[in-house]
C-alpha cells in the first residue's frame, strides 16, 4: 500500500516534470515539424537565469523573469536561426537545433563555470509540507505538480478558447491554409517557438531548484523529452500529458519492482541462473531505459504516438 | 564514360594511394602517426554514415552502434587469436568488423528501415541509447566499464606486418581505408546506389516505377552497418582497447558532425570532415581550453551559411576552375574568405578574454600582443574586429548577388 | 608537428617559471609528468583542479631546489575522460620526450592507459613509461592487472571499504544496510566487497537492499528512498559521484530520510556546493585526508592554494605522490623510469598524516585514512559553502590492508 501510494506520488511528479519541460516541444514539433534539439538547453538555461536574477531580486520575481528571458532567446533563434536554415530541409533544421544545443551548453559553461551552482527553492517551500508513513512530502514538490496543472490548463484553454489559440491550432494541422487565409505564419511560428522555450524554461526554473543545476542538465533531460513528445503523438497536448505520467509512472514503479528476467521466465519453467548476465538484471535496475523502449516500440507499431493526430 | 574521364578517375585513386604511401615519410613523429591513424578510422566511418545521410537522405543519431559492434567483434577475435592460437592474421579482422556491423544493421535496419525522417532519425536515437545503457550492462560480451583489451601483434603476419609499431598500423589501417573508399565510390555507381539517391529525393517516385524504397532502405543501411562495423575493427585494432561508450551518444554525434562540416553532398566531403575534426580533437586542446565552443561555432556557422560543407566549397571551386569562371568569381571568395576570418579572429578574442573571466591564467596572445580581459578596450576592439569581418562578409555576399563592387557597396539595392 | 611542440614546451616553461616566481636554478632538463586527464567536457572541472594542484606541488619541490639538481614540471593533455582519446594523448606525450604519465579520473581510462603503457614498455625497452595513478581506485589494477610500470597513490575501493566496515564495527545499533550504486565496473565492486566485507566483520547486519542504477540516467532519486524506507534501512553505503550522488542526498534530505551515508565521494568536486545544507550530518566520506583535521601543520597549505587559485586543496594523495617520487629519486640517483620505479617498491616516507608506504608485491600506497562527516562551522569550509568535513574517526594504514592477487612482472635487470 504505502509502497504503492509513494510510487504514484513520485511518478506523477516526475511526469508533471516531464511534461512541463515538452508541452512546449510538442507546440514546437507538431507546428513546425522541428524536433527542437536544445529545447532542454532552454530547460537549462531557464534554471541558470533563475539562479543568476533570483541573486538580486528573489526567487519569485526570477521565476517570473527567466521564462520571459528564455523566450526571448528562443524568439531570436528562431528569427535569425531556423528560419533561414528553413529552406534547406528538416534535417538541416535538426543539425541546426544541434548545433544550438551544443553551443548553449559551452556558453553556459563559459559563464557560469562547469561545477554545479547553489540554486535551491526558496526557504519558505523547503519546509515538509505533510508526513505519510513517516515520509515527509516537501511542500517544493507539491508546488511544482500545482504550476504544471497550471500550465497544462491554461495552455489548453489558450488553444481552445482563443483567437490566437485558434489560429495556432489550425496552423498546427493546416500550416499552408492558415497561410492562406492572410495570417502571418512566420510570426505565428515564432511566437510559438518562443512561448515553448519560455515554458521550457520555466520547468528548468522549477526543474533546477528541485533537481541539481549544472551545465549537463541538458544533455541528461534531452532524450527523454523526444521520448514524450513521439509517445504522445504530433499536434496533442493531451497525448503529450498523457504520455509524461505514463512515463513517470512507467519508471517509478519499475524501480519498485525488484524481478529479474531469470524470475519471469522462472515461471514459464525456463531456468536461467541469477548470477549471469541476463539473469542478475533485474527490472529495478533497467527503469530508466525502459521510456527508450517504449519509444522504439511505438514508433514501429504506432508511429502516429498514443494520441497523435497524423504521423510526422 | 567517356576515356578520358575514366584516365582521370584511375589518376586520382593512384594518386590518393600514393598520397598514403608517402604520408608516414612526410610527417614522421610519433604524434602525427597517431593522429593520422585515428583519422583513417573516422573517414572510413564518416563516409559509411554518409551513405545513409548523403546519399540516401536518412539521418541517423545511432551509428556509434554498428561501429562499437564491430569493434567489438574485432577485439573478441583478437583475443581469440592470441588466447587459442587460431592463425587468423590480425591484418584480416576487419572483414570480421564488417560483418558483424552487418549483422546488427540487419536485426536493427529490418525495423527501423520501414520508417523514413524524424521517425527514422528518433528510432535511431532509442535503439543507440539502449544499446549503449546494454553495453554498461552485459559485462560478459561488453567488459563493463573498462571493455576488452587485445594484443594485436599476435598472431600470423600478413606483408611482415608485425603491427607493434606504429607504422605498420598506419600501413593497416592506410590500406583497409583504401579499400573501403574505393568500394563505397564504386557502390554510388551502382544501380542500388543510384536508387538510393531517388529514395533520398523522392521516395514515392521510386515506388511507382516499380523499387520498393523500404527495401532499398534497408540494403544501404545494411552496407553503411557493415563499413561502420569495419571502422570499429580498424579503431579495436589501433587501440587495442573498446569500451561501451563507444556504442554511445559521443560517437554517433562526433560523426555526424564530421559527415556534415566535411560536406554530405560530395562523396569526399567526409574524408575532409573526419581529418578536419580529429586534427581539432587531438590537437586544439593543447591550445585552448574551451576548443568544444569553436567546435560548435564552427557547426552552427556551417549549417547556418554553408550547408554543403567543407567539400561543397571545394566542388564550387572545382567546378568554376572547369567552367574557367574563376577569374570572375575570385576576388568575391577572397573578399569573403578575409570577412569570414576577421569575424572569426574577433570571435576568437572574445571568447578567450570571456574565459579568463572566470578561470584566471596567462592572458589571450595574439600577433605579438597580450589581450588582457579586464581592459574595456580589448573588449570594444574585439567588438569592432568582429563588426567589421560580418560587415566585409555582407559586402562580399551582395557582390556575388548584385553583380559590380560598387553596387555591394550601397546600402539599399539599385533597381537596375 | 615540431613547431607546435616547440611552442607548447615554451610555454608551459613559461608558466612553471611563473607559478614558481623563481629564476631557474635548476640544471638540466626538467623532470616532465604529462597529466593526462579530463581538461574539457563534463569533468573539465576535475581535471582542472588537479592539474593546478599538480603544478603547485611541482612548483613546491622546485622551490626547495627541485629533484637532483633538475625542476619538476607538470604539462596537462586533455584526454575528455575518453580512453582512445587518453591513448592518444599518451602517444603525444611519449613523443614530446615525457616519461612519466599521471592520471585519475575513470577506471575505463587507467586501464587503458595501463594497457598501453604496458604495451609500450614491451615494444620499445629503452623509452620506457611509468604511470602514476593517482585516483582511479578500481581493485583489479594491483590485483589481477597489475604491472611493474603502475603505481597507485589512492587507496582502492576494497580498502576504503574495509576502512568504512570498520568504521561499521563501531556502530552497534546499526543492523540494516542498503547499498545503492551506479551500474557499471566501479558500483559492482564496492557493492561487492560491501557485502563480502560485512558478512565478515557484522555477520548480524541485514542487507536490506543492493542496488544498481544506470549511469548518470537518474534524474529523481525519491523512489529509490521510498524503497530504501520500506525496507527500513539504517545506514547507506554508495559508491555514487557525480550528479548521482547529489541528487541521491538531496532525494534523501528532501523526503526527511536521515540515515548515515557512507560514500566514498562525498566531498567530491562539485558535491558540497549541489547538495547544499541538506547533505549536514547525512553524508559521510572516506579519504585520506580533509582540510580539518588539526594540527598536522597542512592549514597553510589549504590556504595558500585557496589564495592561489579560489579553489579547495583536495588530492592530499598528489603531495605524497610528489615527495615519494622525489625520495624514489634522491634514493635511485636517476629519473630513469625503471630505476624510479624499483626504488619505489617498498618505499616508505613520513608524510603530515603519518606514514606511508609503498607495497612492493602490488604497487599499491598505504597510508591512514579517515572518514569524516559533512557538517557546520568548520574552521575550512569547502567550495565557499560554509559547510565542510568532519573527522569521526581515523583508520590506520595497516588496518587497511588487502590482500592482494598481484603476480607482478618485474623487468629483467
Amino acid at each position: 500500500m504505502e509502497t504503492i501510494v509513494f510510487s504514484t506520488l513520485n511518478g506523477v511528479l516526475y511526469g508533471l516534470l516531464l511534461f512541463m519541460l515538452s508541452s512546449g516541444l510538442t507546440l514546437i514539433f507538431s507546428m513546425m515539424g522541428v524536433l527542437n534539439f536544445a529545447h532542454a538547453s532552454f530547460y537549462m538555461l531557464g534554471a541558470y537565469f533563475a539562479y543568476a536574477i533570483g541573486a538580486t531580486t528573489g526567487f519569485w520575481a526570477a521565476m517570473l523573469l527567466a521564462p520571459i528571458l528564455v523566450a526571448g532567446v528562443g524568439a531570436l533563434v528562431e528569427r535569425y536561426g531556423l528560419r533561414n536554415v528553413h529552406r534547406h530541409g528538416h534535417v538541416a533544421e535538426l543539425l541546426f537545433t544541434f548545433g544550438i544545443a551544443f553551443l548553449i551548453e559551452e556558453i553556459v559553461k563559459l559563464i557560469w563555470g562547469r561545477n554545479p551552482v547553489p540554486y535551491s527553492p526558496p526557504a519558505v517551500l523547503q519546509q515538509p509540507l505533510f508526513t505519510l508513513w513517516g515520509t515527509q512530502y516537501p511542500s517544493f514538490r507539491v508546488f511544482m505538480m500545482i504550476v504544471a496543472v497550471l500550465m497544462f490548463i491554461t495552455l489548453w484553454l489558450m488553444l481552445k478558447k482563443t483567437r490566437i489559440g485558434l489560429i495556432v491550432q489550425a496552423a498546427l494541422t493546416h500550416p499552408h491554409m492558415v497561410g492562406h487565409l492572410g495570417h502571418n505564419v512566420p510570426l505565428v511560428f515564432m511566437g510559438v517557438f518562443a512561448v515553448g522555450c519560455g515554458m521550457a524554461a520555466l520547468a528548468g526554473v522549477i526543474g533546477g531548484a528541485l533537481l541539481v543545476t549544472d551545465p549537463a542538465m541538458a544533455l541528461t533531460l534531452g532524450p527523454i523529452v523526444f521520448v514524450v513528445v513521439v509517445v504522445g503523438g504530433m499536434g496533442s497536448l493531451g497525448g503529450a500529458f498523457v504520455a509524461s505520467i505514463l512515463i513517470g509512472l512507467i519508471q517509478t514503479f519499475a524501480v519498485a519492482v525488484d524481478a529479474s528476467l531469470s524470475d519471469l521466465l522462472a515461471r514459464f519453467g525456463v531456468m536461467v541462473s541469477n548470477r549471469s548476465d541476463l539473469g542478475r538484471i533485474t527490472l529495478a535496475q533497467v527503469a530508466p531505459m525502459l521510456p527508450f523502449l517504449l519509444l522504439v516500440l511505438v514508433l514501429i507499431f504506432r508511429p502516429r504516438g498514443l494520441m497523435g493526430a497524423r504521423e510526422s | 564514360m567517356s576515356r578520358t574521364s575514366t584516365l582521370r578517375t584511375l589518376a586520382v585513386w593512384v594518386a590518393f594511394a600514393a598520397v598514403l604511401l608517402v604520408l608516414p615519410m612526410v610527417f614522421t613523429s610519433r604524434t602525427s602517426l597517431t593522429v593520422m591513424n585515428v583519422m583513417g578510422i573516422w573517414m572510413v566511418f564518416a563516409l559509411a554514415y554518409n551513405m545513409l545521410l548523403g546519399q540516401s537522405g536518412m539521418l541517423s543519431f545511432g551509428h556509434a552502434v554498428y561501429f562499437g559492434l564491430g569493434g567489438y567483434a574485432a577485439i573478441h577475435l583478437i583475443v581469440a587469436i592470441k588466447a587459442q592460437r587460431l592463425g587468423i592474421p590480425v591484418f584480416a579482422v576487419p572483414l570480421v568488423g564488417f560483418m558483424a556491423g552487418m549483422a546488427a544493421g540487419a536485426l536493427i535496419g529490418w525495423f527501423s528501415c520501414r520508417r523514413s525522417g524524424t521517425p527514422f532519425a528518433m528510432i535511431s536515437l532509442g535503439i543507440g541509447e539502449l544499446v549503449a545503457a546494454a553495453g554498461f550492462m552485459f559485462v560478459s560480451v561488453f567488459g563493463g566499464e573498462e571493455g576488452i583489451s587485445g594484443d594485436r601483434s599476435a598472431g600470423p603476419r600478413i606483408f611482415g606486418l608485425t603491427l607493434g609499431p606504429q607504422i605498420h598500423v598506419f600501413y593497416f589501417i592506410a590500406f583497409w581505408m583504401f579499400v573501403s573508399t574505393l568500394a563505397m565510390w564504386a557502390f554510388t555507381k551502382t544501380p542500388l546506389g543510384r536508387l538510393a539517391n531517388a529514395v533520398r529525393d523522392n521516395p514515392d517516385r521510386v515506388a511507382f516505377i516499380g523499387y520498393d524504397p523500404q527495401r532499398i532502405r534497408f540494403l544501404v543501411f545494411l552496407i553503411s552497418g557493415g563499413f561502420a562495423g569495419l571502422a570499429g575493427a580498424l579503431s579495436a585494432v589501433n587501440f587495442e582497447i573498446i569500451n561501451p561508450e563507444t556504442l554511445g551518444a559521443q560517437g554517433s554525434g562526433a560523426v555526424l558532425l564530421m559527415t556534415f562540416i566535411g560536406g554530405a553532398g560530395v562523396f569526399y566531403g567526409p574524408i575532409i570532415g573526419a581529418a578536419i575534426i580529429t586534427f581539432m580533437q587531438s590537437m586544439l586542446s593543447d591550445f585552448t581550453k574551451v576548443w568544444q565552443l569553436y567546435l560548435g561555432l564552427l557547426f552552427v556557422v556551417m549549417v547556418l551559411f554553408a550547408p554543403f560543407g567543407i567539400g561543397g566549397m571545394v566542388a564550387r571551386i572545382l567546378g568554376a576552375v572547369k567552367r574557367g569562371e574563376l577569374a570572375e568569381k575570385l576576388p568575391g571568395w577572397l573578399l569573403g574568405t578575409l570577412g569570414g576570418l576577421t569575424a572569426f579572429f574577433g570571435a576568437v578574442m572574445v571568447i578567450e578574454m570571456a574565459y579568463r573571466i572566470r578561470e584566471g591564467g596567462r592572458p589571450f596572445r595574439a600577433f605579438g600582443r597580450d589581450f588582457v580581459h579586464t581592459s574595456p578596450l580589448n573588449w570594444l576592439l574585439a567588438g569592432i574586429i568582429v563588426a567589421a569581418g560580418i560587415a566585409i562578409v555582407t559586402i562580399a555576399v551582395r557582390w556575388r548577388q548584385r553583380g559590380t563592387l560598387g553596387a555591394a557597396l550601397r546600402f539599399r539595392e539599385v533597381a537596375p | 608537428m615540431t613547431r607546435i611542440d616547440r611552442r607548447q614546451f615554451v610555454g608551459s616553461a613559461l608558466a612553471a617559471t611563473a607559478l614558481t616566481g623563481m629564476p631557474a636554478l635548476a640544471q638540466g632538463e626538467p623532470i616532465r609528468i604529462a597529466y593526462i586527464d579530463p581538461l574539457s567536457g563534463p569533468f573539465a572541472n576535475v581535471g582542472d583542479n588537479g592539474l593546478k594542484q599538480f603544478q603547485f606541488e611541482a612548483a613546491r619541490i622546485n622551490a626547495s631546489g627541485g629533484i637532483n639538481g633538475r625542476k619538476m614540471e607538470v604539462v596537462g593533455f586533455d584526454n575528455k575522460t575518453n580512453p582512445k582519446e587518453a591513448i592518444v594523448q599518451l602517444e603525444k606525450a611519449i613523443d614530446q620526450g615525457f616519461r612519466f604519465v599521471s592520471q585519475g579520473n575513470g577506471s575505463s581510462v587507467a586501464a587503458a592507459i595501463i594497457e598501453a603503457v604496458d604495451k609500450h614498455n614491451e615494444r620499445n625497452p629503452n623509452q620506457s613509461m611509468l604511470y602514476l595513478n593517482y585516483a582511479a581506485v578500481d581493485p583489479a589494477f594491483t590485483n589481477d592487472k597489475c604491472s611493474f610500470w603502475h603505481f597507485r597513490f589512492d587507496a582502492d575501493a576494497d580498502m576504503k571499504m574495509a576502512a568504512m566496515t570498520d568504521y561499521l564495527k563501531g556502530l552497534a545499533n546499526i543492523k540494516k544496510v542498503y547499498i545503492i550504486g551506479q551500474d557499471y565496473s566501479f558500483g559492482k565492486a564496492v557493492a561487492d566487497s560491501a557485502v563480502a566485507m560485512l558478512k565478515i566483520k557484522r555477520p548480524d547486519i541485514e542487507i536490506v537492499g543492493n542496488e544498481l542504477h544506470p549511469l548518470g540516467r537518474v534524474r529523481d532519486f525519491v523512489p529509490y528512498i521510498t524503497k530504501m524506507r520500506a525496507a527500513g534501512a539504517q545506514a547507506v553505503i554508495t559508491g555514487n559521484w557525480g550528479t548521482d550522488m547529489t541528487l541521491l542526498i538531496k532525494a534523501a534530505s528532501d523526503t526527511g530520510f536521515n540515515v548515515p551515508f557512507l560514500t566514498y565521494y562525498g566531498g567530491g568536486l562539485g558535491a558540497p556546493t549541489a547538495m547544499g545544507k541538506s547533505a549536514i550530518g547525512l553524508v559521510k566520506q572516506i579519504t585520506e585526508w580533509h582540510a580539518n583535521i588539526e594540527n598536522i601543520g597542512m592549514d597553510q597549505v589549504v590556504t595558500d592554494f585557496k589564495k592561489l587559485h579560489n579553489l579547495d586543496y583536495y588530492y592530499f594523495r598528489v603531495k605524497v605522490m610528489f615527495d615519494m617520487l622525489a625520495a624514489a629519486m634522491k634514493k635511485a640517483n636517476s629519473s630513469d623510469p625503471k630505476a624510479v620505479a624499483l626504488a619505489l617498491e617498498g618505499l616508505e616516507i613520513d608524510t603530515p598524516t603519518g606514514k606511508a608506504m609503498m607495497q612492493k608485491e602490488n604497487h599499491q600506497l598505504i597510508q591512514p585514512l579517515y572518514i569524516s562527516t559533512f557538517a557546520e562551522n568548520v574552521k575550512f569550509d569547502l567550495e565557499n559553502t560554509g559547510f565542510g568535513f568532519k573527522t569521526d574517526v581515523r583508520i590506520e594504514g595497516p588496518a587497511t590492508v588487502t590482500p592482494t592477487t598481484c603476480r607482478m612482472q618485474r623487468p629483467a635487470a
